[in-house]
C-alpha cells in the first residue's frame, strides 16, 4: 500500500497540464482510482501532473443542444447540478451513487472516463445518453464519442499526450434513469444499467458486462420493436459477455442486466 | 437504537459517556505508528507470493545497493533462539507443532509468509527495496481446503509429517451409541463456517528498541496481551524476561487478531539488536490480509437423533478445522472451544465429537471474536432449524423442548463444562415478544404481495467466557493461566489510580473501572485514572480477550477495592476512637453506626494513611491494594436474537429488515457500553453472514486481499436493531457479571441465515451457506425452482 517513488507537479492551466503529459507525466484527476492502484503498485507512473488546480476544467454550462461539463467536475457536483438533473437525469443519478460521499467529493467525471474501469457507473450512464468527450492535445482538440473512447479494460483511445477537457451531454434525456446492483453501499457496481427514453426510442447501456461499457442492444431492439418490457428484460443479456468471478457467474450478471434495465426503464418513465 | 439515556459521570449501572473518547474523537489517540524514536529505521517485509515453494536462494545485492537501504536481513542473518511458539497443546490430541522460523529458511507455506526484512531510512525506501530483493522460488503443490488436505494423496504442507493432520480431539459419552440407535429419527446437516479476516481498524505494528550496552529491549506493539508477548520475546530472542519491556499504547481494535505473538514482533527486536537503533514496522492493509491471523474456517457434519417432539436424544458432531500452515499462539485451542460448546444451550447428554484439525497452505487461523464459539453456535442453531423443518415443528418450540431448565443450574454439560446460571425461556419469550413473532405471518404476506420472500430466524445462544480458571487452562493444554491483576492506589489528595492487567483496545475500561471505583469506594468517577499497557510498571496481566475483562479483571479490581475499604476502616476506627465493628460504610465514608457527625470520608482516610501519623498498631502507611484473581469458573452469558429478512428473488439480495437481541450478561456496569458491544458484535456477525469471506484460489493465491474484494460492512449497511436485556447474575463472582464482548458475534450469523432459509423455505430450501452473496442465493432460488 506504499506507492513507488514519483515526481509530482500541479498544473494551473490546460496548456501546462498538456506540456507535463507530453513530458511523460500521468494526469491525476480526483485520484480515487489512480491512487489506490499506485498504492497497490498496479500502476507506477514515474511522474504525475495534478489537474486539481486547473480552474477552467471545472463547471457545468449549457451549449446549444448540449450540456458541457468540465472534466474536473466532481461526482458530487454532477449529482447536484440542476442542468444535468433536468436534461440528463441518468448521469446525475449515476454520479450520486458512486462510492461514498468522500469519494464523490473528490472523484471527477473526466477521471472516471479516462480511467475506464469496466465497473464504472459514469461511462455506462453517459453511453446511454450518447454523450462524448472533448480531448485536447498539443495538436488541438477533437471530439470522441463515448462508445469510441473506452476500448478495453482500463484502456482508452486517448493519445498519450491528450487529456479530456470536457464531457458533452446531449439534452433531451430527461426521461432517463440509472439502476445499479452492488453489495454494500460503498461498493462498485456488479452490474449497472442506464436507460434513456428519447424521441428516437430507447437507449440502454450497462457496466460490469465485459471489458468496457456496452449498449444493451437486446433490450433496446426488443422495446423499440414493440416487445413488452418483460420480453425486453429477458433479451437484455443477449450478446453481452460478462466474466464469472467472486460476484457471480456470467449467467447471473446477464440476468441482472435485464432486471436492472427493467427497473431503470420504469423509473425513467416516471 | 440506544436503550439508555447517557450521562457524564456515575457509578455501577449508569450509562456514563466514555471518558477515553475525547482523545480518540479529536485525533489525539497515540498509536504505535505515532511513536518516533531517535535514530529509528523502518522495516518492510519481503513476503512469499506463492502458496508453497522451496526457497532456493535470496539475492539481496540490488536492494542493499538502493540509496537509503541500510540492510536486508534473511533467516541466515537475523538472530533468533527459536521460531514462533505455540502455547496450545490440547492433551490427547496428538498435536503437531511445526517449526515456524521468523523468516523462511528454505520453504514458504502460504502467500504472505515473511522471507526477508529490508531496513531503510523510511518506509517508502524500504518498500522500494523490497521490490529489489530477488528470491528464487521453486513452486510446490498447494492445498488450501481443509477437507482436501486430509484426503489421501493430498500435497503435504510439511514434508516432515506423513499427512496434514495437525491435531485430533475425540470425545464420546457413555451410552451415546445406544441413545443414537434408539432415536425415533435422525436429522443430518453439513455446515460450512467460512474463513474470515479480523480486519481491525488499526493494523498491526511494532517498534523494537534493543539497548546493546545493557541487553535491555523495549517493544512497542499493538497487542491485546503485552505480558505474554514479553515472556515470548525472552524465549525467542534469547534474553532475560526481566530485561524485556513491552509497551502497548492505544490499540485500535483487535478482535482476537492481536491476541497473539507474531514473527514481526520478534523480528523487529532482533533487527534492532543487529542494527543498533530502533526498528519500526507498520503493517499495511493488504499485508494485514495475509500476515495477520484469520478466523473460523470449519466444516461441520451434524447427525442428531431426535424424538417426535424434536428433542435431541443423541448428537454426533464430526468437524474439520483449517489451522493454516503453522500454529500461532492458540491455534489448536480455538476449535477446542468449539468442541466445548457443541451442545449450546440444550440439554444434550449423549454426545459424540470428533474435531480434526488440518494444515493447509494458508495464513494460520486463531482467535477471532468469539473464537470457536460462533462456529458452535452457528452450527447447532442451524441444526435446530433443520430439525424443526424436517419434523414440521415451530423453530421456537424445538428450542424450548431442548433447553436446559433453570432448576438444572449449575449444569454439567456433556463436554465437561459447568454452566453457572441461565434462564433461556425468559430471553426467548422476551425476544419473541419484542420481535412480534406472532405477527410475522401478516408481514410475510405483505412482502409476498410485493414480490419479496420474507423470513424470520432465531438464534438462542449460550457462550463460555470469563477466560479462565487457571486449572482449566492447564487441563486443556493452554500454556498460560487465566487469572488477572489489579492494583488500586489512593493518592494523598484522595484521587485514585487503578492499574489493570487487562489492557483495552476499544472496550472502555477507563470508564467502566472508574464506575466500579465510584460505587465501591465513593471516589467520584472523575477522580479515577486507569492505567495499563506497560509491563515496566505493571504486575503481570493476562490481557483482554475471551470476554474476560470484566468477569476476571473487573472482579480483581472489585477485590482490591474491598481490601482498600477494609484497611481504611481500621484507620477510621483508630481516628474515631472506636472499634471497627462500630463502623458502617455509607458509600463514601466510614461512620460510627447511627452518628453521621462521627465519620471519615475515603479521601480523608487516604490522606491520613499517607500522613501515617496516626496509624493503628501494625497497619502500614498508604491506601493501596493489589489482587491476583483466579476465577473459580467460567461465566455463561446467553440470550436470543431474532432476525427478519426480505429476499429479492430477482437479484438474490438478502436485506435484514429487523433485528432484535435480548441478551443476558448478568449485572451490567455501563448499559451504553454493553449496547455498543452488542451493536458491534451483531454487525461483525452480520458481516460474516452477508458479506465477508477470505477466499483462496486453487493455486494458493488469496483472491480477497483488499477491502474491494473483502467486504466489511460499513455504517450504511447496518440494519435497524432493537436491544433488550434480562439479568441473571453469575454466582461465580461477587459482582454477578458475565461478559458481553463476543455475544453479538456469536449469536448473529445463525439468526440471519436462519431467517434467510426460512424466507426460501416455501421453495423447499433447507440450508444456505455463508456469506449470503446475492449470486449464491439467486442460484439456490433457481435450483429450487427447477
Amino acid at each position: 500500500m506504499i506507492p513507488s517513488t514519483l515526481e509530482y507537479t500541479k498544473a494551473t492551466s490546460i496548456d501546462e497540464a498538456i506540456a507535463a503529459v507530453q513530458a511523460g507525466a500521468r494526469p491525476l484527476a480526483g485520484g480515487q482510482s489512480l491512487l489506490p492502484m499506485m498504492r497497490l503498485r498496479l500502476a507506477a507512473p514515474g511522474a504525475v501532473v495534478d489537474l486539481g488546480g486547473v480552474a477552467e476544467l471545472v463547471g457545468v454550462c449549457e451549449d446549444g443542444d448540449e450540456i458541457a461539463v468540465g472534466a474536473m467536475t466532481t461526482h458530487r457536483a454532477v449529482a447536484a447540478d440542476p442542468l444535468i438533473g433536468e436534461h440528463c437525469r441518468v448521469v446525475a443519478q449515476a454520479a450520486s451513487g458512486v462510492g461514498s460521499l468522500v469519494i464523490r467529493g473528490r472523484g471527477t467525471i473526466g477521471g472516471s472516463l479516462a480511467h475506464a474501469d469496466p465497473h464504472g457507473d459514469l461511462p455506462a450512464a453517459i453511453l446511454a445518453v450518447g454523450g462524448s468527450v472533448i480531448a485536447r492535445g498539443p495538436g488541438g482538440e477533437r471530439r470522441i464519442e463515448i462508445g469510441d473512447l473506452i476500448t478495453s479494460y482500463l484502456t482508452t483511445s486517448l493519445a498519450d499526450d491528450e487529456i479530456i477537457t470536457q464531457v458533452r451531454l446531449p439534452k433531451g434525456n430527461a426521461q432517463s434513469a440509472y439502476a445499479k446492483f452492488h453489495r454494500r453501499a460503498i461498493d462498485w457496481s456488479i452490474v449497472g444499467v442506464g436507460v434513456a427514453i428519447g424521441p428516437d426510442g430507447v437507449r440502454a447501456a450497462a457496466t460490469g458486462v465485459g471489458d468496457k461499457p456496452a449498449r444493451v442492444t437486446g433490450f433496446e431492439a426488443a422495446l423499440n420493436g414493440g416487445a413488452s418490457l418483460d420480453e425486453a428484460a429477458a433479451a437484455a443479456g443477449d450478446g453481452l459477455d460478462p466474466s464469472s468471478d467472486l460476484d457471480g457467474s456470467a449467467e447471473y450478471k446477464r440476468h441482472l442486466v435485464g432486471v436492472l434495465a427493467k427497473r431503470a426503464y420504469l423509473e425513467a418513465q416516471g | 437504537m440506544a436503550t439508555v439515556e447517557r450521562k457524564t459521570g456515575g457509578g455501577i449501572g449508569e450509562a456514563v459517556l466514555r471518558k477515553e473518547d475525547r482523545k480518540f474523537v479529536t485525533g489525539e489517540g497515540r498509536y504505535v505508528d505515532d511513536l518516533r524514536l531517535p535514530g529509528m529505521l523502518h522495516a518492510v517485509f519481503v513476503r512469499s507470493p506463492f502458496g508453497h515453494a522451496k526457497v532456493k536462494g535470496i539475492d539481496i545485492a540490488a536492494a542493499e545497493a538502493l540509496p537509503g537501504v541500510h540492510r536486508v536481513l534473511t533467516h541466515a542473518t537475523l538472530p533468533a533462539e527459536t521460531g514462533v511458539l505455540c502455547a496450545s497443546n490440547p492433551p490427547g490430541s496428538d498435536v503437531r507443532q511445526p517449526e515456524q522460523p521468523l523468516l523462511a529458511r528454505d520453504e514458504v507455506r502460504y502467500v504472505g509468509e515473511p522471507v526477508a526484512i529490508v531496513i531503510a531510512d523510511d518506509r517508502y525506501i524500504a518498500r522500494d527495496g523490497a521490490d529489489l530483493v530477488l528470491v528464487d522460488y521453486d513452486p510446490l503443490p498447494v492445498v488450501c481446503d481443509a477437507e482436501a488436505a486430509l484426503a489421501d494423496g493430498a500435497p503435504l504442507v510439511h514434508s516432515g509429517y506423513p499427512d496434514n493432520a495437525a491435531a485430533t480431539l475425540v470425545h464420546e459419552t457413555e451410552g451415546f451409541a445406544e441413545a443414537m440407535q434408539g432415536a425415533a429419527r435422525t436429522v443430518e446437516l453439513r455446515v460450512v463456517n467460512q474463513r474470515v479476516t479480523p480486519m481491525p481498524m488499526e493494523t498491526r505494528g511494532c517498534i523494537g528498541d534493543w539497548q546493546q550496552a545493557t541487553g535491555e529491549v523495549t517493544l512497542y506493539t499493538s497487542t491485546q496481551v503485552a505480558h505474554f508477548v514479553r515472556t515470548f520475546i525472552s524465549f525467542v530472542c534469547g534474553t532475560s524476561e526481566a530485561k524485556v519491556r513491552v509497551v502497548t499504547p492505544d490499540v485500535g481494535g483487535g478482535f482476537g487478531a492481536k491476541l497473539n505473538t507474531y514473527r514481526e514482533e520478534f523480528a523487529v527486536c532482533s533487527a534492532s539488536r543487529v542494527m543498533g537503533v530502533p526498528v519500526k514496522w507498520i503493517e499495511d492493509r493488504s499485508e494485514n490480509a495475509v500476515a495477520t491471523i484469520h478466523g473460523r474456517d470449519q466444516v461441520q457434519y451434524y447427525t442428531a437423533g431426535v424424538d417426535e417432539s424434536g428433542r435431541i436424544v443423541a448428537l454426533k458432531f464430526d468437524a474439520i478445522q483449517n489451522n493454516g500452515a503453522y500454529h500461532q499462539l492458540l491455534t489448536p485451542t480455538i476449535s477446542h472451544l468449539t468442541v466445548f460448546m457443541v451442545p449450546g444451550c440444550y440439554d444434550i447428554q449423549n454426545i459424540s465429537i470428533r474435531m480434526r484439525q488440518a494444515f493447509t497452505n494458508t495464513t494460520p487461523t486463531d482467535a477471532y471474536r468469539g473464537a470457536g464459539r460462533p462456529e458452535a453456535t452457528h452450527g447447532i442453531e442451524r441444526l435446530m432449524d433443520a430439525i424443526a423443518d424436517d419434523l414440521g415443528l415451530d423453530a421456537a418450540e424445538v428450542r424450548r423442548v431442548n433447553f436446559i431448565q433453570p432448576e438444572q443450574f449449575p449444569y454439567s454439560s456433556s463436554t465437561g463444562l459447568v454452566y453457572d446460571s441461565g434462564d433461556y425461556d425468559t430471553t426467548l419469550d422476551e425476544a419473541l415478544r419484542l420481535a412480534d413473532y406472532a405477527g410475522f405471518a401478516a408481514r410475510r404476506a405483505a412482502s409476498e404481495a410485493n414480490g419479496k420472500h420474507r423470513g424470520i430466524g432465531l438464534s438462542t445462544y449460550v457462550e463460555v467466557c470469563g477466560l479462565a480458571p487457571s486449572a482449566v487452562t492447564a487441563a486443556i493444554g493452554v500454556g498460560a493461566p487465566g487469572w488477572e491483576h489489579s492494583t488500586v492506589r489512593l493518592h494523598p489528595t484522595g484521587k485514585a489510580t487503578v492499574i489493570t492487567g487487562t489492557s483495552p483496545h476499544g472496550q472502555g475500561h477507563a470508564t467502566s473501572w472508574s464506575q466500579i471505583v465510584q460505587t465501591e469506594l465513593g471516589i467520584p468517577f472523575e477522580d479515577v485514572e486507569v492505567i495499563h499497557g506497560d509491563t515496566a510498571f505493571q504486575p503481570y496481566g493476562l490481557g483482554t480477550y475471551g470476554s474476560r475483562s470484566l468477569a476476571v479483571g473487573g472482579v480483581a479490581l472489585h477485590r482490591s477495592l474491598g481490601k482498600v475499604r477494609e484497611k481504611a476502616r481500621e484507620i477510621a476506627a483508630n481516628l474515631l476512637e472506636c472499634s471497627v465493628d462500630d463502623l458502617e460504610w455509607t458509600g463514601t465514608s466510614w461512620q460510627v453506626k447511627g452518628s453521621p457527625d462521627r465519620a471519615k470520608t475515603i479521601q480523608e482516610l487516604a490522606g491520613a494513611a499517607w500522613a501515617a501519623s496516626s496509624m493503628p498498631e501494625g497497619v502500614e502507611p498508604v491506601l493501596e491494594a493489589t489482587t491476583f484473581h483466579d476465577p473459580p469458573n467460567f461465566t455463561f452469558p446467553f440470550g436470543t436474537h431474532v432476525c427478519e429478512v426480505e429476499i429479492d428473488p430477482e437479484t438474490g439480495r438478502v436485506e435484514v429488515v429487523n433485528y432484535t437481541a435480548v441478551d443476558d450478561c448478568g449485572n451490567v456496569i455501563n448499559p451504553m457500553i454493553v449496547d455498543g458491544q452488542v451493536h458491534g458484535g451483531i454487525i461483525q456477525g452480520l458481516g460474516q453472514a452477508l458479506y465477508e469471506e477470505t477466499v483462496y484460489g486453487e493455486d494458493g493465491q488469496m483472491l480477497t486481499p483488499t477491502l474491494v474484494e473483502y467486504l466489511v460492512p460499513s455504517a450504511a449497511d447496518v440494519p435497524p436493531m432493537t436491544l433488550a436485556r434480562t439479568t441473571t447474575p453469575s454466582p461465580s463472582n461477587p459482582m454477578g457479571v458475565k461478559g458481553i464482548g463476543e455475544a453479538g458475534t456469536i449469536a448473529a450469523s445463525a439468526a440471519i441465515v436462519n431467517a434467510a432459509v426460512d424466507a426460501l423455505s416455501g421453495l423447499g430450501v433447507r440450508h444456505l451457506e455463508m456469506p449470503l452473496q446475492p449470486a449464491r442465493v439467486w442460484n439456490v432460488i433457481q435450483e429450487a425452482k427447477s
